[in-house]
């Protein structure tokens, strides 16, 4: 049965109906979406930590957020705590949530401040044998409840669930880079499954610290470009030399449009179609043929009902890293074909950098604005384009144009690749 | 019980514990008749024990030694263990079937270099700038392999590239919780008809300091140099880890039926919740879920409970559980194979569909506090209850 509260498969179609973001740009989706639409960057030099030794030195931090402990379960949950409070005061919800919680986090492991805390704790007649054993030796004496809630990878979706009182056990993911989008979809599927009228889809990534710089450096995946720190995110062009590291939380209110409209809910868009497809060629690379990719591209088209000429505006994975860079554009090439000329592409990561686990989310917001405002934000340090990759970048500078679909890809390191098409509110 | 299409089936179980390796291993060892024996090693760490990995050749499931050294041991267990689960459903080599399988991994954090954190904190105390040394030294001593075998989700990016499994991937986080997640995730799917067949599961390499962390921080662990004398029948006195890797492949009746595929049981629900544990409101929560799960409590005639062995928690659990199912016969996860965190409850539900499809009594698991069982059961109950947080049920029956 198809009414006009499902869609070309007969499912209930998925509204959006509250939006939280926030960024190395500000707080909120109103600033953030200025800044954006106004090519403003966020990444600067990094003072959160020292960065002496390490060949990156800048990022897209948070750094204006009051938190109880510098560690990343308190920065990731203040920020999802915020994006999430936002959202909900814009879908009208208040008290208990009362659907499913998908959260998209960063893994997490002790801060080496806490384990130079715990290290000095040792006796110095206990200073021996590896530091795991001097550290059980202090705990066994005292527990340390803090240090126990910031190294499990439940904390933040804990905290969140009684925040909002969402229902049943959250589920906390990770897809790398492109968990943003697979929170998302897990909401889009829940609804679908008739198991809820709604889910709050959250993500967030707080972990930006001198080993997560290092650990990307040795994997040669971030920007050196230290000196001008707002220039050093430059998807597609030809001097581009790694992602900016950046930090950053969004969440979404997902509900069936039935519930949305029964309930007087201001329709903010449509979550369309989810496509997923894993790569098996590498760790870090991707199939040279761009095939899952492209996979993953064609499977969020047709979940969303839509052919390659349905997709009016393309916010981009667009890391700046030469290999996501030029494989993105092999796969939208290989789906869209001569198309592509036509459709403008935009990356938002070169104002706000990779915001890793958070990205796929906050781009949604971003890809849903667009569609709300009319505006496509600009890719920005877009002056020396690399000549393989014709796209139409909206280069430098935001422009007007109405479009009623998007598409938001997400592609992360072990295989992971996501897309999500968002629409227009059906007229 | 209703035949329906999209009913959920296991068809594949890939297991390996301390005490062994593959689904016929364990299928003996659930229907001896002698109470299970533990296998618990003293020697890896002063005051703590760990069930530890059986002696494994990864060859067999791993064959390029390339991709063996780009993980350690966890991930290693995993992906040896998700194999294992390809091959009994007779799936290893359908590269069209494993196209279009998705895959959700319930994953916590791979393995520290302890050398290397050892020298760093050992050089902090010796330095004004900490900061500095650290850049300094992680500079020069991490190994660019080592990130990727810690990151959660390269599991599941390993059993893409080992197994050529990509219809989709999914790494769940959160302790107990994930694996909760992950099989509640993958039913409800196949149950709606959003997917046909999915590979899902978790691995715990036990023997690690760093994963001592975790238990310890909150003292929930057991330092007791774990029941050296008898390790048999001792219930643990706090969390003692046990390796465990459990993947299963779910599918739908349909898909199964249609290529002829062995059921071994169907997994009826799967239900997890979280909340405060205080004053009676873990057992309100567990009836709650017990309602969902399996209302009718008198048919349920095994329980596997997956409580962690913090002794207030599993105490709590295991008297509710006898009396809401006071006719089935309760064995303790914990006590024989060891606390698997984010495999527990995968490795809770391969046990329970090895139990309901072996036709045979089951073992106990500990000769104390457990009692025989009367004939092979039909309807098993498996639990999961987190040392800090989570709780999950399924429910499984014999393939009929």
């Amino acid at each position: 049965m198809t009414s006009k509260f499902t869609d070309h498969l007969g499912r209930p179609i998925v509204a959006v109906t509250g939006m939280g973001v926030l960024t190395s740009l500000g707080e909120g989706v109103e600033e953030n979406w200025k800044a954006l639409t106004s090519g403003k960057s966020g990444i600067h030099t990094i003072t959160r930590f020292s960065t002496e030794h390490l060949s990156t030195t800048i990022g897209g931090t948070v750094e204006f957020l009051d938190i109880p402990a510098s560690n990343a379960v308190e920065r990731s949950h203040a920020m999802a705590r915020k994006a999430a409070t936002e959202a909900l005061a814009q879908a009208g919800i208040s008290g208990d949530f009362d659907g499913p919680l998908f959260l998209a986090a960063p893994p997490v492991e002790p801060e080496w401040s806490a384990r130079f805390e715990l290290g000095d704790r040792v006796p110095e007649a206990a200073r021996e044998g590896n530091a795991y054993t001097q550290f059980l030796s202090v705990l066994r004496e005292k527990p340390d409840l803090a240090m126990h809630e910031a190294m499990l990878f439940g904390t933040i979706s804990e905290r969140l669930a009684d925040d909002f009182g969402t229902r049943g056990l959250p589920v906390t993911l990770s897809t790398a880079c492109a968990s943003g989008a697979t929170a998302i979809q897990l909401g889009v599927e829940a609804i679908r499954q008739g198991r809820t009228s709604r889910a709050l889809a959250v993500a967030t990534d707080g972990s930006v610290t001198a080993e997560a710089l290092i650990r990307f450096s040795l994997l040669s995946a971030l920007s050196r470009q230290n000196d001008r720190p707002e220039k050093a995110s430059k998807p597609f062009t030809r001097d581009r030399d790694g992602f900016v590291i950046a930090e950053g939380a969004a969440t979404l209110v997902l509900e069936s449009l039935e519930s949305a409209i029964a309930r007087g809910a201001k329709v903010l868009g449509i979550l369309a179609g989810c496509g997923e497809k894993a790569d098996s060629f590498h760790r870090t690379r991707s199939s040279p043929d761009g095939s899952p990719a492209i996979a993953t591209i064609r499977g969020a088209l047709e979940d969303a009902g839509l052919d390659e000429s349905g997709i009016g505006y393309i916010n981009a994975h667009g890391t700046s890293t030469p290999e996501n860079d030029k494989m993105e554009y092999l796969a939208m090439s290989g789906v869209f074909g001569d198309h592509l000329k036509s459709i403008p592409v935009s990356s938002n990561k070169s104002m706000i950098g990779h915001t890793l686990t958070a990205a796929g989310a906050i781009e949604a917001v971003f890809s849903l604005m667009t569609i709300a405002t009319g505006t496509l934000p600009p890719t920005i340090n877009y002056d020396n384009p690399d000549p393989a990759i014709e796209l139409d970048t909206v280069p430098n500078v935001k422009r007007d144009q109405a479009v009623t679909s998007v598409l938001s890809n997400s592609f992360g390191f072990g295989g992971q690749n996501a897309c999500l098409v968002m629409t227009a509110e059906p007229a | 019980m209703s035949n329906a299409a999209t009913d959920v089936v296991i068809t594949g179980i890939g297991i390996v514990t301390s005490l062994g390796i593959g689904r016929e291993a364990h299928e003996k060892l659930l229907t001896g008749t002698a109470p299970i024996k533990p296998v618990v090693d003293n020697s890896w760490e002063p005051h703590y024990a760990a069930h530890p990995l059986p002696e494994i050749d990864w060859s067999e499931q791993i064959p390029r030694r390339g991709d063996q050294r780009q993980m350690e041991n966890w991930q290693r267990l995993g992906v040896f263990a998700a194999g294992l689960a390809l091959d009994d459903a007779g799936l290893k080599d359908n590269e069209e079937a494993c196209a279009t399988m998705d895959l959700i991994v319930a994953a916590g954090g791979g393995e520290r270099d302890i050398s290397v954190d050892t020298l760093i904190v050992e050089e902090s105390r010796k330095v004004n700038d900490r900061e500095v040394m650290l850049n300094e030294k992680l500079m020069t001593e991490l190994r660019p392999t080592l990130f990727l075998a810690q990151l959660s989700n390269l599991l599941a990016g390993n059993i893409s590239i080992v197994h050529k499994v990509t219809g989709s991937s999914r790494t769940l986080m959160g302790e107990e919780g994930a694996g909760i997640s992950a099989f509640e995730t993958a039913r409800a799917r196949i149950a709606a008809g959003q997917s046909t067949h999915c590979l899902v599961g978790g691995a715990l390499s036990a023997a690690r300091a760093d994963l001592l962390l975790m238990t310890e921080s909150s003292g929930v662990a057991d330092d007791r140099q774990g029941n050296a004398e008898d390790p048999s029948s001792v219930a643990p006195n706090g969390v003692v880890f046990g390796s465990a890797g459990a993947f299963l492949v779910l599918e739908s009746r349909d898909h199964a039926e249609a290529r002829g595929a062995t059921i071994y049981a169907t997994l009826d629900e799967v239900e997890g919740d979280r909340g405060s544990r205080e004053e009676g409101k873990l057992e309100e929560r567990l009836s709650r879920l017990a309602d969902r799960v399996a209302a009718d409590a008198g048919s349920v005639e095994l329980v596997i409970s997956g409580a962690a062995g913090e002794p207030v928690m599993a105490a709590r659990e295991e008297n509710w559980l006898k009396e809401r199912f006071s006719a089935a016969r309760l064995r303790r996860q914990a006590i024989a194979f060891g606390h698997g965190v984010e495999a527990q409850f995968p490795l809770a539900i391969a046990l329970g569909a090895i139990a309901v499809s072996a036709g045979a009594p089951i073992a106990r698991f500990s000769a104390e506090g457990e009692k025989e069982m009367p004939a092979a059961p039909k309807t098993a109950l498996v639990t999961a209850l987190g040392f800090q947080r989570g709780e999950g049920m399924a429910r499984l029956s014999k393939a009929g």
